[in-house]
């Protein structure tokens, strides 16, 4: 049994970097089963990181509309993740498509849960806002959580 | 009153002008196409000011998170360039293979997850491998593999860390490279199947209008090095090459569009390199080629799915002859010493030429960057091909002429994941 977080994002695209940022927080507070993996910008390698794995928690940030820093979870094992949450683009992959190859492919860990965080700004710069930068801690939390469930 | 209509595509809802599309038409005829698609380097450049010359690679490799080797090579190439260095053979053959491993990675990407949906009638890649996973799953194989030749001559697979001015941080053992030679040979095969596939696609007559620009040598299919070349006559040095292109600022947008000193239109790209360096391909790449029915040249941008899987087989052959010819250097990096001027470097990302320029002084402080991606240099060429597009299909309506846009642009391989790839669509009547 192998269980593996991945934080996705992009550090110089301001709270587009959350995922890391939560990635980096887990490094050293996980146990030892567990792999922690930053993806920079390229979710289609999701693909790789889920392999062999029985479950998965995946963290990226969110542009669905709402208010900046707060965090959504969905049981991705179980539905689709709603269009628009994530980032996506038809000249682009994103974690949503990434999930939904993967469950295509038959590849879907059997446990598959899923953080976005709705970021306050996308724009080149490095840092995250502060109720972007507020949420790290309880996703943290939230996903030492799942780790013990 | 007359019919207005405003189509757009917003790639980047939530980052203010940037990554848009808009078209307008008025009874039926195109008043303009206007592309927002890339948004330049800017902060990169910035950041890199007051910065010692040697974080560059390492800086600019966050640029992109899918060719992040282009970056880190057309950088060491301007500073060494700058403090007089030319690496050792072995230096510069595994740099090499290191950006195979990036063509191979992009490429399988962009003509699996991206492309080939377009001409099988899927929405996408998810759909696609609901009816032919095995297909997909080759593509993803082959994506696999190039990201392999990455982690372990480039340290991390997406943004490699172990590129340095002067050379490596480490150089891998010829034991290490050769645990590689398996799954190139496997993704080897792939490709020529990849060249099989996409070949029997039905292909839109389609010509690109303007000159075909790509780096170009006289001893192999130019990647890493080579002079600016173009199907037209030009043959410089990347020293050269603010004297023969410019960037003009566009209104209304932070877009910045390339263009040659006296005006013309050029793209860069797979189309560009097979038209200028095809005779330099490798002969089972070349054969592949004239398989699959490509000419001498190729300026059908549909084609370009054909072009990539080309070059899938030859950056796999090409790593595979570099790994068999591969000897440990001496030492993984040679000492570099700033010197003060103004270094160029230039290389093929996948999506074309890839130009960075820096200023540096006695101390190897960074004064100023210059960075000019593939996409920049493309878009008044995708612009030229979406104008003529949508006024041949003005009378289509705007759901169908929003998905005929989006697959001109898919043909360039624009490189929306440089910057953040949000995707929200829009159409608007007027």
């Amino acid at each position: 049994m192998s269980t593996v977080v991945i934080g996705v994002g992009n550090a110089y695209r301001g709270d587009d970097g959350v995922g890391l940022a939560v990635a980096a927080a887990l490094q050293v507070l996980v146990p030892a089963r567990v792999s922690v993996v930053a993806c920079e910008q390229e979710p289609s390698r999701l693909l790789d990181a889920f392999q062999g794995a029985t479950t998965a928690i995946v963290v990226d940030a969110a542009a669905s509309g709402g208010v900046p820093g707060s965090v959504y979870r969905f049981d991705a094992s179980r539905d689709s993740i709603p269009a628009g949450v994530f980032r996506s683009s038809t000249h682009a992959f994103g974690v949503g498509d990434a999930i939904e190859l993967a469950r295509a492919l038959g590849k879907l860990p059997p446990r598959v849960l899923v953080y976005g965080v709705e970021g306050g700004t996308f724009a080149a710069g490095e840092g995250l806002t502060t109720p972007v930068r507020d949420a790290v801690g309880r996703i943290t939390a939230a996903v030492l959580d799942d780790l013990e469930g | 009153m007359p019919e207005r209509r405003t189509i757009q595509t917003d790639y980047l809802a939530r980052v203010e002008g940037e990554g848009a599309m808009t078209v307008r038409l008025a009874d039926g005829r195109v008043e303009s196409v206007e592309l927002r698609i890339f948004e330049p380097p800017r902060f990169f450049e910035a950041l890199l000011r007051g910065r010692s010359f040697g974080e560059a690679p390492d800086i600019t490799a966050r640029i992109c998170g899918i060719c992040p080797v282009a970056y880190q090579t057309s950088a060491v190439n301007a500073l060494e360039a700058v403090c007089g260095v030319e690496v050792p053979e072995p230096i510069r053959l595994l740099r090499r293979l290191l950006y195979c491993g990036e063509w191979i990675e992009s490429h399988a990407l962009h003509v699996y997850m991206l492309h080939a949906p377009d001409f099988l009638g899927y929405t996408g890649a998810v759909e696609l491998a609901r009816d032919a996973p095995r297909t997909v799953e080759r593509g993803l194989a082959l994506k696999k593999t190039g990201n392999e030749v990455m982690t372990l001559v480039g340290g991390r697979e997406i943004h490699p860390i172990n590129v340095k001015v002067g050379g490596f941080y480490r150089a891998p053992s010829r034991r290490e490279l050769r645990t590689l030679v398996q799954p190139l040979e496997r993704a080897r095969e792939a490709a020529l199947e990849t060249v099989r596939w996409t070949a029997d696609f039905e292909f839109p007559e389609r010509t690109v209008e303007g000159a075909l620009v790509a780096l170009s040598h006289p001893d192999d299919y130019a990647i890493e090095r080579g002079r600016v070349r173009s199907d037209a006559g030009l043959d410089i040095s990347a020293a050269e090459y603010d004297e023969h292109f410019e960037e003009e600022h566009v209104e209304r947008s932070n877009a910045l569009h390339s263009r040659f000193r006296n005006g013309g239109i050029y793209l860069c790209g797979p189309l560009a390199r097979y038209t200028l360096n095809r005779d330099r391909l490798s002969p089972l790449a070349l054969e592949a080629a004239r398989d699959a029915g490509l000419g001498e040249s190729c300026r059908n941008p549909f084609r370009s799915i054909v072009v990539r899987s080309v070059e899938l087989v030859y950056a796999c052959d090409e790593a595979l002859r570099l790994i068999d010819a591969y000897e440990e250097p001496d030492r993984p990096a040679v000492p570099v010493e700033p010197v003060a001027g103004t270094g160029y470097g230039v290389s093929e990302a996948p999506r074309g030429l890839l130009y960075h320029r820096y200023r540096i002084d006695a101390e190897g402080s960074i004064l100023d960057a210059k960075i000019v991606p593939p996409t920049s240099q493309n878009q008044l060429a995708i612009e030229a091909d979406l104008h003529d597009v949508v006024a041949r299909n003005a009378g289509l309506d705007d759901e169908r002429l929003r998905d005929l846009c989006e697959q001109t642009i898919r043909n360039y391989d624009p490189c929306i994941s440089c910057a953040t790839h949000f995707l929200a669509l829009e159409v608007e009547r007027r």
